[in-house]
């Protein structure tokens, strides 16, 4: 890692006076004075070790008093602060009860160390996965390059790679746990320099590739997370996630389902809310799914059409075809576990 | 090496060690007290306040290792497994990945399993690290430890370290495991050699239970 000078950040408006960059922005464009934010520091460490992100500062906003509170209340819903960390989500009582999908996510997500280091917040700004994105060696055009490596029709090792809206770069959102989130409609509240704060649903925090290839996130370098916020959800709220993973320990996510619906008493979806995870370069929502199951009873023959609904839409790279079966079976599986 | 007198620094250890032996243990226990005893003349620098920037060069903080306070010179780009294996000569501390994916560097700070090569020694503050080597008490090894060498739980011993706090975290929080508790557990534990058969034997066997 390269030398860097540490700053113990006393509050987020402290934070704010002395951030002036984004890892996005310095992982396109490197300037030589960047300071940047980091909490649990995984992400922001990987980048470092990997000579990609070179920081002047690290203001370490992990010991910020506040912003490490979960907060439940039946009208209001869950409020989860930004330093709060995975494993202490995957251990909340009440995350467990109501928001079932999002403790799934949480269990599956990384490893046991990390669930005890990561942030939510970190998790969620955590930049995409594709080994040619992150490697040192691969100038792509995320960084700033004249080429996508993993696109490549013979030398591309795209297997782990999206499916959908790929048109661009081919990257998928790591953070498995947002694709729960944005299933609960999800909301990122965001502070800024000048004491602004703001609410952001899930569907408009994450910037695809077409919009910006230098930005998985709105996230501009004077704000910083504070909290991430969920609805309440109804007495008719049910869910369920799935993650299909190559390993049984622990791995990336090779495609995984989150699934929220308003189920009437005779098993008719009144609406739903169904995202997926490792399918595109941001967490996706398929409205096509949505609409497909939306009115019509849960059973079998529903939630494959919805399913399949889903998978229309993909357009495979030459290693990743099996994503498509892959996700049917999963969609279907995880509206059907509902039922 | 078992010095109670929290605050002051710890010697470092006499005893000759394989590790030592092969380093040259003269250099290098030199080189450490003079490193110690530089930082005590600045025992007041050494806990991070909040509001303050610390580096890039490095300074020397305190840090509770074992149950012992140690002060250490180290950078803000010091991770807390290159403290602990390289400053601190606590080398049971294994580093394979460097990348938090094998677990291999798992240390407990304030009890929980983290991986001490993805964040820095700045991360640990008032914090306390357990490492393997203060897992066995007054000479005598962990049920687990024990476990381990009689379940033949070990093969080439780069994952074993990191292994065993996991289990051990797991048989101290869990009185009653089963086959998949120990396997949540350790799944970001990383055998190459594929030993985990008789990982989970031996974990088993410590919270006395059989497959």
């Amino acid at each position: 890692m390269n030398k860097f000078s540490w700053y113990e950040a006393k509050s987020v408006e402290d934070a704010l006076q002395q951030v002036n960059s984004t890892v996005s922005e310095q992982l396109y464009k490197h300037t030589d004075k960047a300071s940047i934010f980091k909490s649990g520091g995984v992400d922001v460490f990987d980048w470092v070790k990997e000579g990609l992100l070179k920081p002047q500062k690290i203001i370490n906003i992990r010991n910020i008093p506040g912003l490490d509170k979960i907060d439940y209340d039946r009208k209001k819903g869950m409020s989860i602060g930004s330093n709060v960390t995975l494993a202490e989500i995957a251990s909340n009582p009440e995350i467990k009860t109501n928001y079932l999908a999002l403790h799934q996510a949480v269990n599956h997500a990384a490893t046991p160390q990390l669930r005890n280091m990561s942030t939510l917040g970190g998790n969620i700004a955590q930049r995409n996965r594709c080994w040619y994105f992150r490697s040192g060696d691969h100038d792509c055009f995320r960084k700033e390059g004249d080429r996508c490596f993993a696109r490549h029709s013979e030398t591309g090792e795209n297997e782990n790679h999206a499916i959908i809206d790929n048109g661009s770069c081919v990257s998928v959102h790591a953070s498995s746990i947002s694709t729960a989130l944005m299933a609960f409609n999800a909301s990122v509240v965001i502070l800024n320099s000048e004491g602004e704060k703001k609410k952001v649903a899930m569907d408009d925090f994450f910037v695809t590739a077409a919009k910006d290839i230098a930005m998985e996130n709105i996230l501009q370098a004077k704000e910083i997370i504070t909290e991430i916020i969920l609805p309440a959800p109804s007495k008719n709220t049910k869910s369920a996630y799935i993650k299909q993973v190559a390993r049984e320990s622990y791995d990336w996510s090779l495609g995984d389902v989150a699934v929220v619906l308003e189920v009437s008493g005779n098993a008719t979806c009144r609406s739903a809310s169904i995202v997926l995870g490792a399918a595109a370069p941001v967490p996706y929502r398929s409205m096509e799914a949505q609409q497909a199951l939306e009115n019509k009873t849960i059973n079998s023959e529903n939630a494959l059409a919805a399913a399949e609904a889903a998978m229309t839409i993909a357009r495979p790279l030459a290693k990743n075809g099996y994503k498509v079966p892959l996700f049917v079976a999963t969609i279907k599986q995880a509206i059907l576990e509902i039922s | 090496m078992e010095d109670k007198n929290q605050g002051s620094e710890s010697k470092p250890t006499k005893a000759i060690t394989r590790r030592s032996f092969i380093r040259g243990a003269g250099l290098s226990t030199a080189g450490s007290v003079l490193l110690t005893t530089n930082a005590l003349a600045f025992a007041h620098k050494e806990q991070l306040v909040t509001g303050e920037e610390y580096g890039p060069e490095a300074m020397t903080i305190k840090m509770k290792v074992n149950g012992m306070m140690k002060s250490l010179s180290v950078e803000p780009r010091t991770t807390l497994a290159s403290a602990l294996r390289d400053h601190l000569e606590l080398t049971g501390t294994k580093v394979v990945c460097d990348r938090g994916s094998c677990s291999a560097c798992t240390v407990y700070l304030d009890g929980k399993p983290v991986n001490a090569c993805m964040m820095s020694a700045f991360d640990v503050g008032d914090k306390e690290i357990t490492t393997i080597e203060g897992i066995a008490q007054n000479g005598e090894l962990h049920p687990v430890q024990q476990a381990f060498i009689e379940h033949d739980a070990s093969q080439c011993g780069y994952c074993t370290p990191g292994m065993i706090m996991s289990c051990v975290h797991l048989v101290e929080n869990n009185t009653d495991p089963n086959l998949e508790d120990v396997k949540n557990a350790t799944r970001g534990n990383l055998c190459r050699c594929g030993t985990y058969p008789n990982v989970f034997k031996a974990t088993l066997a410590a919270a006395k239970k059989t497959i």
